[in-house]
């Protein structure tokens, strides 16, 4: 809240960034993976980051997601600024505010299915009688309905990013991250993925932020399209 | 994360590599095993020694004479006393103090008196001494034919074996449950001659009291009839005792009922007390510990005490050292064991850095990671203590079993010498889940510290 000014669009954003960098050293040199982006997002939004492998988009998802700190700036989600917050709150934020769906499905091989999306949910310490439920219902949701106690392995690609999907909806975010969700599918899985996600950002407001180098894609699916390139924001469409 | 869940993941990953945690666990359990039959062996010697030593009532008794009596024979503690004229007499009333004493089991008196006992016609004469119900405890019973007395002043007797073979060379055994009679001295009290002049130094003001007085004594034959109960082999007592010296042995209520006749009765006459007195009284302590605080109770009650060096206390010392050393034997099984334990885990962290990543990405804080690892680490210590203090106790049985054999080829009665107490297998297993968190702490705080964006990029 601290860093919020009394501005008539604060109630709407859902993410802001201010000037927000991320630099790594390696082997002598730093590289300024993002240097200085500042954006607004507003809820409900879908918004789509495009750019050259290297130019700094899953850094910025991953520094609104909270798995990374930026070096300088600040990132800041319903008013509350990430970068001052505690390695516990930050996880805290994940859990509760915060789902991610990736490009390699990140599924974990032992459980299952129902196991993979009831797992957030121990994070968050729900109840078992409620989680059966909501397991059920965020599969629902992305389609799955059946082969709930297979393992990820026996799923096709598709079905997996759905499960993944499921996840990332157990504790009921506001805002769902999504890098290269269809980087390991066929095309048209993949526009069925985001059509799934298109649906659930209207049919739940929820706010997406995705990431992509397909702009093809992009454009059918985002409201909006971010251009980045060596770390900098290069240039912002509005799709009609 | 609620424990449950906790629980239930750590068991999960646990199974996931069952071959490799099993190992774990089972150097978990040989070490814990190792720990468990080395420390019971420490225990169970102890007890064996302790066992020993109380069975020999040395150990557990305080001797009490007066003051009055037997000076010379300790200058220091002659010194020591300044009115030894005034110091207390050993009378019933100071007994029945005595035995009001905390941690006091009985008060007895020394009882050693000549008798004869008539068989078949025959006398046979032997000393008899007088026997607490407590010296059925003592070692020389062990290995009692017959029973012990019924009461502690029933009509019955126990001999020594060689005394029973005198009575009866051919079978001495079948003695048990026969009447005989025993011939011995009854003290009978006189009363005072007009002769007698009241005592000027005695210190006791009573002393001049006629009826009931000391005065003298008659020592009148008397006989009574008696029924063998029980035969022993060896002198009660290791023979270390006065009533140790006996072949006809009492319940010690029947020998003062009897009023038996003693040489130290002479003195209880000189002293003229106004009553009977005794010259020693053999005071038992419920346990060997506690001699020194019943011995300090007795002294400040006037009297000179004697007990044997209380030896449990210098063996407790000793085996102190000795569980310390086995501790250390066993311990080190267990030290490798944790090497185990932390090698599994680091492989452990390797195997699942995206796993972990995957978790911190969807909300596991660094803390639910760092706990997962411990509560795997714990159940691997669980698990291995259990199975550990299963794997000792056999091993323990097996020691037992040896030694029983070797004991029963060189014709020794079988002894426990391997005891696992109920504190060491809680011990044991608590000892075993500390020493797996321990080993766990850096595993667990590597993949706590793991950072999910690097384990997280697509390779």
């Amino acid at each position: 809240m601290e860093m919020s000014s009394p501005t008539t669009t604060e109630a709407t954003q859902t993410v802001r960034t201010d000037n927000v960098c991320r630099y790594y050293p390696m082997g002598g040199d730093l590289i300024r993976a993002v240097d200085g982006i500042s954006l607004t997002i507003e809820r409900g939004e879908f918004v789509a980051l495009l750019g050259q492998s290297g130019s700094g988009k899953s850094t910025l998802l991953n520094l609104m997601a909270g798995l990374d700190r930026p070096s300088s700036g600040s990132v800041l989600v319903q008013g509350r600024d990430l970068a001052k917050m505690s390695s516990e709150e930050l996880a805290r934020y994940r859990r509760n505010d915060v789902g991610m769906v990736f490009q390699a499905f990140h599924l974990i091989p032992s459980m299952t299915i129902t196991e993979n999306v009831e797992l957030p949910m121990r994070f968050a310490e729900v109840e078992r009688a409620e989680r059966a439920q909501r397991v059920r219902e965020s599969l629902e949701r992305v389609g799955l309905g059946h082969r709930l106690e297979h393992r990820p392995s026996e799923l096709s690609g598709g079905e997996q990013q759905r499960v993944s999907l499921a996840r990332a909806l157990a504790n009921r975010p506001l805002l769902l991250l999504a890098d290269e969700p269809t980087g390991n599918l066929d095309s048209r899985t993949g526009e069925d993925i985001l059509n799934l996600i298109r649906d659930l950002s209207l049919s739940l407001g929820m706010t997406v932020v995705m990431v992509t180098h397909e702009r093809a894609l992009a454009e059918r699916f985002a409201q909006r399209l971010i251009f980045l390139g060596d770390g900098k924001l290069v240039s912002q469409e509005v799709v009609a | 994360m609620k424990g449950y869940d906790l629980f239930e993941l750590a068991v999960r990953n646990l199974r996931q590599s069952k071959l490799r945690n099993g190992l774990t666990t089972v150097g978990i359990s040989v070490g814990v095993a190792s720990l468990v039959a080395m420390l019971s062996l420490g225990v169970g010697l102890q007890q064996l020694a302790t066992r020993r030593l109380a069975g020999s009532g040395m150990f557990d008794t305080v001797f009490v004479t007066s003051k009055q009596d037997f000076r010379g024979f300790d200058r220091e503690d002659d010194q020591k006393t300044e009115h030894p004229e005034k110091a207390p007499v050993l009378d019933q009333p100071a007994r029945d103090n005595m035995a009001h004493l905390q941690y006091v089991t009985e008060v007895e008196p020394e009882v050693r008196v000549m008798g004869e006992v008539v068989y078949n016609g025959q006398t046979h004469f032997g000393f008899v001494t007088g026997l607490p119900m407590s010296a059925r405890e003592n070692e020389a019973f062990d290995n009692l034919q017959g029973k012990f007395f019924s009461g502690s002043a029933a009509d019955e007797l126990i001999l020594l074996n060689e005394f029973a073979k005198e009575l009866d060379p051919s079978d001495p055994k079948q003695l048990i449950g026969q009447e005989v009679t025993l011939r011995y001295g009854e003290r009978q009290a006189l009363p005072a001659e007009s002769t007698d002049r009241p005592l000027l130094s005695g210190a006791q003001s009573n002393a001049d009291s006629t009826s009931g007085d000391d005065f003298g004594f008659s020592v009148v034959r008397k006989t009574q009839a008696l029924k063998v109960v029980g035969i022993i082999q060896e002198e009660p007592y290791g023979g270390m005792r006065t009533v140790s010296r006996g072949r006809i042995f009492l319940p010690v209520d029947l020998t003062e009922k009897l009023n038996m006749a003693q040489f130290t009765d002479m003195r209880s006459s000189l002293r003229g007390a106004g009553g009977k007195t005794y010259m020693t009284l053999t005071v038992r302590v419920k346990d060997p510990g506690k001699v020194a605080e019943v011995q300090d109770a007795i002294n400040k009650m006037g009297f000179r005490t004697f007990s044997v060096l209380d030896a449990t206390k210098s063996l407790r010392r000793f085996f102190t050292v000795l569980d310390l050393f086995l501790g250390i034997f066993g311990s080190l099984a267990l030290a490798v064991a944790t090497l185990a334990i932390i090698n599994t885990l680091v492989m452990a962290v390797l195997e699942r850095r995206r796993e972990i990543g995957v978790m911190k990405a969807i909300g596991a804080s660094d803390s639910d990671v760092k706990k997962l690892f411990f509560a795997e680490a714990s159940a691997m210590g669980f698990f291995g203590g259990l199975l550990g203090i299963a794997l000792g106790f056999a091993i323990g049985k097996a020691i037992n079993w040896g030694t029983g054999i070797y004991l029963h080829r060189h014709q020794l009665p079988a002894e426990a010498v391997w005891i696992l107490p109920t504190w060491l297998i809680g011990a044991a297993i608590a000892f075993s889940i500390v020493v797996s968190l321990l080993a766990g702490l850096y595993p667990a705080s590597r993949a706590a510290r793991l950072d999910p964006v690097q384990t997280l990029k697509y390779e």
